[in-house]
């Protein structure tokens, strides 16, 4: 017998996903906190781990080396061709964990969320969130969300925390490149800064150039199964493959020195940067990584690079020298040589 | 790409390096001015002196236009961009120049100024529109390249009738800057500047054609190749110039056919003459007070002319003592010639104007090409 006006007893009135935004009770450790975090973040993330409910999430440990790393994300715009800021927090994390060789275990996520930020947008990002991690099969087991006035953010700020284990045996960082190691690339350079340039309201140009973004761990474990004395990983983000390659510079004392014509660039980036006056040397990446091995293993880590399908474009680009002045330099495809800098200033707005 | 690529090819190239070598005189150096920034950032980009003999010299010109503009100017747009309800737009290259006190456009930015980068003349003018309740300048500079877009926006703003959009001019003049160079004492009598011919401007010329250069050529007897930006473009304007010299001519000829015709382009100098008029004359860094080397506004455009709208006060500010931006300018010392370049002066905290922009020398070399003096142990790095 039904009644006019009934309501379920238990009933509560569901997120409104098509047409809500965040309010500054979503933060305020209420009710309607608890119902954003079980209805868009549990339910979007679910594994065991979160489904404990805790403040913290346990989780058994391992014996040997751990590593750990964070990585905050402020992307304008939210959404690019190939990803968003989801997929990019969680595969940033992710590979910063992986350049050292390490398999990646557990993320942790949090939430800085403008007020008014729409409630749609977010469940887009948190469902892409979920999507990459569980394709790269490391669940996020625990979170935190902050909501801030609005002015006071832009959209959403996410911050991933990620730790993985190091196989036994397997010592890569940057202070190991010696001179006479090749330097080598896991695909064309410049692709995720060009994408999310072409984005932006006050530039937007036509290109179907679509961000590399991807979890890289799995190429890295199939190279050190390969190569297991791979000295340096590096993934070339913020400042691109110039900063990256400076910075190993520095941190082994050497000096390094590449060839222009065996950088992989698509042409379009190319086009894109000549015409903005950019060099895609200083493009952010985020799904390509920089490796550098002993001159003997250089042809067989560059053949398991390229049957894996994140490293199919992978070249060698240049060698490691010795100079106490830690210059990078490049051998231009003109014929004459010059520094490949660091960055300097900023070349552009956020783009990771 | 394609179209870009064939003017950087490496193996062209070596045929006109090797070209160079063989029709230079062993016996005599040439020193070349490239007047333009672009033309110094391609040099030292593509590593270009490494495909020139020992015996040719490039000497890098003043023609960067962030690097000429007098701190005094930058200070004034400071100055407007803090002005209550103003928002300043600005060219990216502009935003790090340093004025007095550590100053800069981006300090100002960071203290709360309202001062937005653009990429166009119209997209200050879309702020105007998008703002009517606030004054918008734009922070106008640049050589004949720039100044017909800015005349654009002005007569724009004029038949849109808005009343809140104004322009802060500082657009100077490529001809009078290099007459300037050319009767200096350094160049005519005390010889610091050995000077044998120019590399003449790539995108300037396509405005102002090659016409205006003639005078150059005739009246001090120095030949002038006007060059495209591509590296091979440079190549091939240095063989030009040595060819030149060696049959003793001194004419201005164009490898830059693609797109420079002798009588420039007439619509955009149309565009300019309506809006613009000479300035009597004019402050540049490094070369001082030169007569009728820029541009302001007409008085029938008064309306939008910023000088006339604001309270700007001619601030004459002299460099850093230690700097020797003005002589790099002139093109009497090189980079590595100034005690701070790489130690006190680097792209992250600039001194000197030309640290900043990417076509500024001592950014150009610093980025570039500073691995060439090794010895020099204050360009070592930490």
């Amino acid at each position: 017998m039904s009644q006019k006006g009934f309501v379920k007893p238990g009933y509560s009135r569901s997120l409104d996903l098509k047409n809500g935004c965040i309010e500054m009770a979503h933060g305020s450790g209420g009710r309607a906190m608890a119902q954003l975090i079980q209805q868009l973040f549990v339910t979007a993330f679910d594994n065991e781990f979160l489904r404990q409910m805790n403040d913290q999430a346990c989780f058994p440990s391992f014996s040997g080396r751990m590593v750990m790393s964070t990585d905050s994300h402020v992307v304008t715009p939210l959404f690019f061709p190939g990803g968003d800021i989801g997929s990019l927090a969680v595969h940033g994390t992710i590979n910063d964990i992986a350049m050292a060789g390490a398999k990646p275990c557990y993320l942790a996520a949090g939430f800085i969320l403008e007020e008014g930020f729409p409630l749609s947008d977010l469940k887009r990002i948190v469902d892409s969130m979920a999507q990459a991690a569980r394709t790269a099969q490391v669940p996020i087991i625990t979170g935190d969300t902050k909501v801030v006035e609005r002015g006071s953010g832009d959209g959403v700020f996410i911050t991933t925390t990620g730790v993985g284990m190091v196989p036994e045996g397997i010592h890569i960082s940057a202070e190991n490149a010696r001179p006479g190691d090749k330097i080598l690339v896991s695909g064309t350079l410049g692709d995720h800064g060009v994408a999310v340039m072409a984005q932006r309201e006050n530039l937007s140009f036509e290109t179907s150039i679509e961000s590399d973004t991807a979890a890289l761990h799995g190429l890295v474990a199939h190279m050190i199964a390969a190569t297991p004395n791979i000295r340096v990983l590096r993934d070339p983000t913020r400042g691109g493959i110039a900063a990256a390659l400076n910075e190993i510079a520095q941190q082994s004392s050497v000096g390094m020195m590449i060839y222009e014509s065996n950088l992989p660039i698509q042409e379009q980036v190319q086009a894109a940067c000549e015409f903005l006056g950019l060099d895609p040397l200083y493009i952010a990446n985020e799904g390509k990584l920089i490796a550098i091995c002993a001159a003997p293993d250089a042809d067989n880590l560059l053949r398991a690079m390229r049957a894996h399908p994140l490293g199919k474009n992978a070249a060698i680009i240049g060698e490691i020298i010795e100079d106490s002045y830690r210059f990078v330099q490049m051998q231009t495809c003109f014929g004459g040589a010059r520094v490949v800098d660091w960055l300097s200033g900023e070349q552009l707005p956020r783009i990771c | 790409m394609k179209y870009i690529d064939e003017f950087r090819a490496g193996d062209l190239a070596q045929q006109i390096s090797a070209k160079i070598a063989c029709e230079t005189n062993p016996r005599r150096h040439y020193h070349f001015m490239e007047f333009c920034g672009g033309h110094t950032h391609a040099i030292s980009r593509f590593g270009i002196a490494d495909l020139l003999p020992a015996n040719v010299r490039m000497i890098h010109g003043p023609g960067c236009p962030v690097c000429v503009l007098p701190i005094g100017r930058v200070q004034n747009a400071i100055q407007l961009a803090q002005t209550p309800d103003v928002i300043l737009c600005s060219y990216g290259d502009m935003l790090r120049i340093p004025a007095s006190n550590g100053m800069s456009l981006l300090k100002a930015k960071a203290h709360g100024a309202d001062i937005r980068m653009v990429y166009s003349s119209t997209d200050a003018l879309k702020i105007a529109q998008e703002n009517p309740h606030r004054q918008v300048v734009f922070f106008a500079i640049g050589f004949e390249t720039t100044t017909p877009p800015t005349a654009v926006a002005i007569q724009q703003a004029k038949t849109l009738d808005l009343k809140n959009f104004s322009v802060f001019c500082n657009h100077v003049l490529t001809p009078s800057a290099i007459s300037h160079i050319l009767q200096s004492p350094e160049v005519r009598e005390f010889g610091l500047v050995p000077l044998d011919g120019f590399i003449g401007p790539a995108h300037v010329s396509v405005v102002i054609g090659s016409q205006p250069y003639e005078y150059f050529a005739e009246e001090f007897q120095k030949p002038v190749v006007i060059a495209g930006f591509e590296p091979l473009d440079v190549m091939q304007a240095i063989l030009m110039l040595i060819r030149q010299i060696n049959t003793g001519r001194a004419e201005v000829e164009n490898e830059f056919t693609r797109t420079v015709l002798p009588a420039g382009n007439i619509k955009a100098q149309a565009l300019v003459a309506d809006v613009f008029e000479l300035r009597r004359t004019f402050e540049w860094r490094g070369l001082g007070w030169v007569p009728y080397s820029a541009l302001k506004i007409k008085s029938h455009y008064a309306d939008f002319d910023a000088e006339q709208r604001f309270v700007i006060s001619a601030l004459s500010i002299a460099d850093n003592k230690a700097c020797e931006c003005g002589a790099i300018l002139r093109g009497v010392k090189r980079p590595q010639d100034c005690k701070i370049f790489g130690t006190v002066c680097t792209p992250e905290n600039p001194v000197g104007s030309c640290m900043v922009s990417a076509e500024g020398t001592c950014a150009a070399h610093y980025r570039y090409g500073r691995f060439r003096e090794r010895n020099n142990v204050a360009i070592k790095e930490n």
